[in-house]
């Protein structure tokens, strides 16, 4: 055992020693062979992936037909499908009923107004009995009239009522199939991983072609984009049942379906809600990009204030984005957190439905009402508030005042820290890259890690992509490693004290959903265009999973072990350092590992200030719209993104089984 | 009496579907959608061309739509008609998907694009040889930011937008680098950052656009642009390489899905029709973004003012 342990040491040693050799003599070492082509590699050789994807992509949505209808006739008649109750839904909330189309149509029934909405919700955060819920969600609601967001934030709503449902539902259904059949798992996993990974920029293009432009396609990408954690969550749930819940089930004589969903699935409530977070979350954070494709609402005012550079219009709009998302996110956890009423005593037709009964009185009451009087039906213009001028003085102050500190700050950090990095990953010749990855792989996951990451590092360099992946790791890198040093401090903090984790949590609900395109104009405005600025808005972005999986891990060890600590005299600190801390790492490393997801995922949005990496070239395809181009793209940096994530679950299982958690 | 009366409707509504055809001379009553884009030029454009398609009795919807991903709506007809489609920016797409017919370019709209590199006019002060393009050699110090010092730092385009910038640094020997933003809000929120700073700046801006009413400033004079410069490297003032003279100017097309004219010929010739000219522009644009008017007010405001103009795109 010792013997091995020296052993790899050495041999990693010398492996590290090797990589800075190559890096440092890699041209020599090319020159002396007179072999180019190991620092880069040939074009003529790349092949031609996105001119075949592009001609097949086309060939599928253009003329594919199986017989009697169309592949778009499917895809076409699923978006009527969904448009159904969206058009619904908007109807009620924002547009009101209307008879005919355009400019001819006539309003039947108008929208439920603001104040019919506070009712709703107030109505809703009843429910939970939780008194400072009640007074967040209607706030937040105020929040959207007062700001002038409320016609925009409506249409927002409207595809996030529609898409979460349909994301959860899909989720789950997909999750139990894979619980059920291995075979189904073993197909879904893959595909689950790709939806995660490739840009959505990337399939932007196929899908408005698929389900036509507008709303729909948007919902569907939106829902492509936020269903895989609710998968994964089922999957995992249905894995962690006590084994004699489900005997005692079966006992009973359930049927197969009876045992799913009237014992499995009800048993695992409190998991699948992790879930239905998530898609809440991650369906907010699409509302920019769906807007490129038609969905209007709050993300298309983002994108128009930037385009004026109205910083604070750009910041108003966000920030609603952010309200209704802690909104809806904190209403489904508390419902989710409600005990299930088993008794079934028998209560009046009253009792049960008086809230609903009141609510509905109110509705009717505020619409009567908003025919007399029109405060009930618009926000009061004169009582809205602006904060544009403040924003906008307020970037103008710094930036007047404070950008030559910035600049040399900046400076520094490129000099010393950024640079270095991308000179490495440019530097090392990619045949090595490609063996060391594959040795890795080996070392962590055996035979089957280490195929994987040859073959798929392997299909990076014949794209012809290989510079641009190195960019990424570069940018993707410097991010994760300074984001990792600001976000595990802050997560042990919040793990270790209640106060700073209820404003931590806060804070990075903010952040996950504030979109990245808010704070874009005023950093470029501070920083330049340029690797920094894009390094700014990954952090920003990705800082999240690694303060709050920190935070998990330090709060949930088992506590046998600290009282143990406890009784054999542990200080507080040598408890943290001694205990806390490597029980934790397990953890820690996951939250690191989703840290790297999302600075992969942010990777398209730092094409908008200028890098050149993969990110770009998916823009690149989008913007010239070459299907084939961005797809391939988009396929590489989930590539990477699964490389580096097989290889830190391994490290991760490793480690657990070393202090034997499970 | 019931029959006289039953008669008596028929011949009603009759009357009334002869009197509404008389009204609108129009073929199909399904809404033109028209594509919004989020910059205030195309979003005047746009609504323009709406109001005047809504005199004539056409129906209308306006739809955001990113100004690339919307072709794909316009070849499958689920997306009618985009008013505004740069030569300078959109020349690749427009290619690509008017190949096969099922979009179709409808025209100019008048307007002339112009792109070129441009200086804030504190900069002269700086560097008096400007406007002219050979000044900018002796004062390329002048615009250099620490990361490409001593050269001077200009900020271009994003890559998309080609525009070939490194070629001309190349061919004109410019000591200058180039720095591509990413995106168009990244370039002027420089600008901007640059401006209330009175820090030194060179970058792309193109017009018609808020930013030239905005700040004032010039664009460079290069040697005018003409096909043989991008194509014989023997032309102009480096014989040995091409894109030694300034950016072309191109034409603002407007295009339109194939079925336009199938389905509505009138609004296709309405559409068609449409000019409008590029100081126009450029003040209806300078009115909303920096006097702060609505865009429907603007729009209101013109179509009151042109009637004999768009009069005549709808006969």
């Amino acid at each position: 055992m010792k013997n091995n342990n020296i052993f790899n040491k050495i041999t990693f040693i010398s492996l590290l020693l090797l990589t800075f050799v190559f890096y440092w003599y890699g041209k020599e070492i090319a020159n002396y062979f007179d072999s180019k082509w190991i620092l880069k590699y040939p074009k003529h050789h790349a092949f031609p992936f996105a001119i075949y994807t592009t001609t097949f992509v086309k060939w599928l949505i253009n003329e594919a037909s199986f017989g009697l209808f169309t592949f778009r006739d499917v895809t076409r008649s699923f978006a009527w499908i969904i448009e159904q109750p969206y058009n619904l839904v908007l109807a009620i909330i924002s547009k009101g009923i209307l008879k005919g189309q355009g400019q001819d149509a006539t309003l039947i029934l108008s929208p439920l107004s603001w104040v019919s909405i506070i009712g709703i919700f107030f109505t809703l955060a009843l429910y939970t009995k939780d008194k400072f819920l009640i007074i967040l969600v209607v706030f937040a609601i105020i929040y959207l009239a007062v700001f002038d967001q409320w016609q925009s934030s409506m249409i927002t709503l409207s595809s996030i009522i529609i898409a979460v449902p349909i994301g959860v539902l899909l989720g789950i259904l997909f999750g139990v199939l894979c619980y059920k059949s291995q075979l189904i798992e073993k197909i879904i996993t893959p595909i689950l991983d790709l939806m995660q990974t490739v840009p959505v920029f990337a399939y932007l293009v196929p899908i408005l072609v698929m389900f036509g432009f507008g709303p729909v396609s948007a919902l569907i990408a939106t829902i492509i984009y936020a269903m895989p954690p609710m998968v994964r969550t089922t999957i995992l749930a249905l894995n962690n049942i006590d084994p004699q819940i489900k005997e005692s089930g079966i006992m009973s004589g359930c049927t197969d379906r009876q045992l799913m969903w009237k014992v499995l699935i009800p048993v695992s409530k409190p998991t699948l809600l992790i879930g239905v977070n998530q898609v809440i979350m991650l369906s907010l954070n699409m509302v920019i990009i769906a807007s490129m494709i038609g969905a209007g609402g709050l993300g298309y005012d983002v994108l128009a204030s930037l385009r004026r550079l109205d910083i604070g219009g750009g910041i108003e709009s966000g920030i609603a984005i952010v309200v209704l998302a802690i909104a809806l996110d904190r209403l489904s956890q508390s419902f989710a957190n409600l005990p299930t009423l088993t008794k079934k005593t028998r209560v009046s037709f009253y009792t049960k439905y008086k809230k609903i009964i009141f609510l509905l009185l109110y509705i009717i009451g505020v619409y009567l009402l908003g025919s007399f009087f029109s405060f009930f039906k618009f926000f009061p213009e004169n009582l809205m508030i602006n904060t544009s001028a403040f924003w906008e003085e307020l970037v103008k102050y710094i930036n007047i005042n404070y950008f030559d500190n910035l600049e040399n700050f900046k400076i520094t950090l490129l000099t010393y820290f950024m640079l270095p990095i991308k000179k490495f990953f440019l530097g090392i010749p990619w045949p090595w890259f490609i063996i060391i990855i594959t040795l890795i792989g080996w070392y962590f996951g055996k035979l089957k890690l280490a195929a994987l990451c040859f073959v798929l590092s392997v299909f990076i360099v014949t794209t012809g992509l290989w510079q641009k992946a190195m960019i990424t790791l570069y940018l993707c890198g410097s991010s994760v490693i300074i984001a990792s040093l600001i976000g595990i401090p802050l997560g042990i903090w919040a793990g270790l004290n209640k106060k700073a984790d209820k404003i931590l949590t806060a804070f990075i609900d903010t952040l996950q959903t504030l979109p990245s395109f808010v704070y874009l104009i005023p950093v470029v405005m501070l920083f330049r265009v340029g690797d920094f600025t894009a390094m700014i808005a990954v952090i920003l972005y990705a800082l999240a999973p690694a303060v709050r999986y920190t935070a998990h891990g330090v709060k949930n060890i088992n506590n046998q072990i600290i009282e143990a600590a406890l009784i054999c005299g542990c200080s507080p600190r040598q408890l943290l350092f001694k205990i806390k801390l490597p029980l934790a790492i397990p953890e820690i490393l996951l939250g690191i590992n989703q840290t790297i997801m999302l600075a992969l995922s942010m990777l398209v949005i730092t094409a908008l200030v200028g890098t050149r990496d993969l990110g770009q070239e998916v823009y690149i395809g989008l913007t010239k719209a070459d299907i084939g181009r961005g797809l391939i793209a988009g396929l590489c940096v989930a590539f990477i993104a699964i490389i580096a994530d097989r290889i830190i679950k391994a490290g991760s299982n490793k480690l657990k089984n070393k202090y034997g958690i499970k | 009496m019931k029959v006289i009366k039953k008669k008596f409707n028929i011949i009603l509504s009759v009357i009334f579907i002869l009197f509404a055809q008389n009204v609108y001379a129009v073929e199909s009553k399904d809404p033109i959608k028209l594509t919004l884009h989020d910059w205030t030029g195309q979003l005047i454009t746009t609504n323009i061309m709406a109001e005047v398609l809504k005199e004539a009795g056409y129906n209308i919807e306006l739809i955001p739509a990113d100004y690339i991903a919307q072709f794909a709506g316009l070849q499958t007809g689920d997306l009618h008609v985009a008013m505004e489609m740069w030569e300078t920016t959109g020349r690749d797409a427009i290619d690509e998907y008017t190949a096969d017919g099922r979009v179709v370019n409808v025209g100019s709209t008048g307007m002339d694009a112009i792109e070129e590199w441009w200086y804030p006019s504190y900069m002269k002060e700086k560097c008096p040889g400007l406007p002219n393009w050979e000044a900018l050699n002796d004062c390329a110090e002048a615009f250099a930011t620490p990361e490409t010092s001593p050269k001077g730092r200009y900020l271009g385009g994003p890559v998309t937008w080609g525009g070939y910038d490194d070629e001309r640094v190349e061919a004109l020997e410019l000591d200058w680098e180039v720095i591509h933003a990413g995106t168009d809000g990244a370039l002027f929120a420089e600008l901007e950052s640059a401006y209330q700073r009175k820090a030194p700046i060179m970058l792309w801006v193109y017009a018609p656009h808020w930013a030239p009413s905005k700040y004032s400033g010039e664009f460079v004079d290069f040697p005018p642009y003409t096909t043989e410069c991008y194509t014989d490297p023997s032309w102009g003032i480096n014989k040995n390489a091409a894109y030694d003279c300034g950016k072309p100017r191109g034409p603002i097309w407007k295009v339109a899905s194939s079925m336009l004219k199938d389905k509505w010929p009138g609004a296709y010739d309405a559409i068609e029709a449409f000019t409008l000219d590029s100081n126009e522009m450029g003040n209806l644009v300078a009115s909303v973004d920096l006097d702060g008017n609505t865009v429907e007010a603007v729009v209101a405001d013109w179509m009151s003012n042109n009637k004999d103009r768009w009069g005549s795109w709808i006969k």
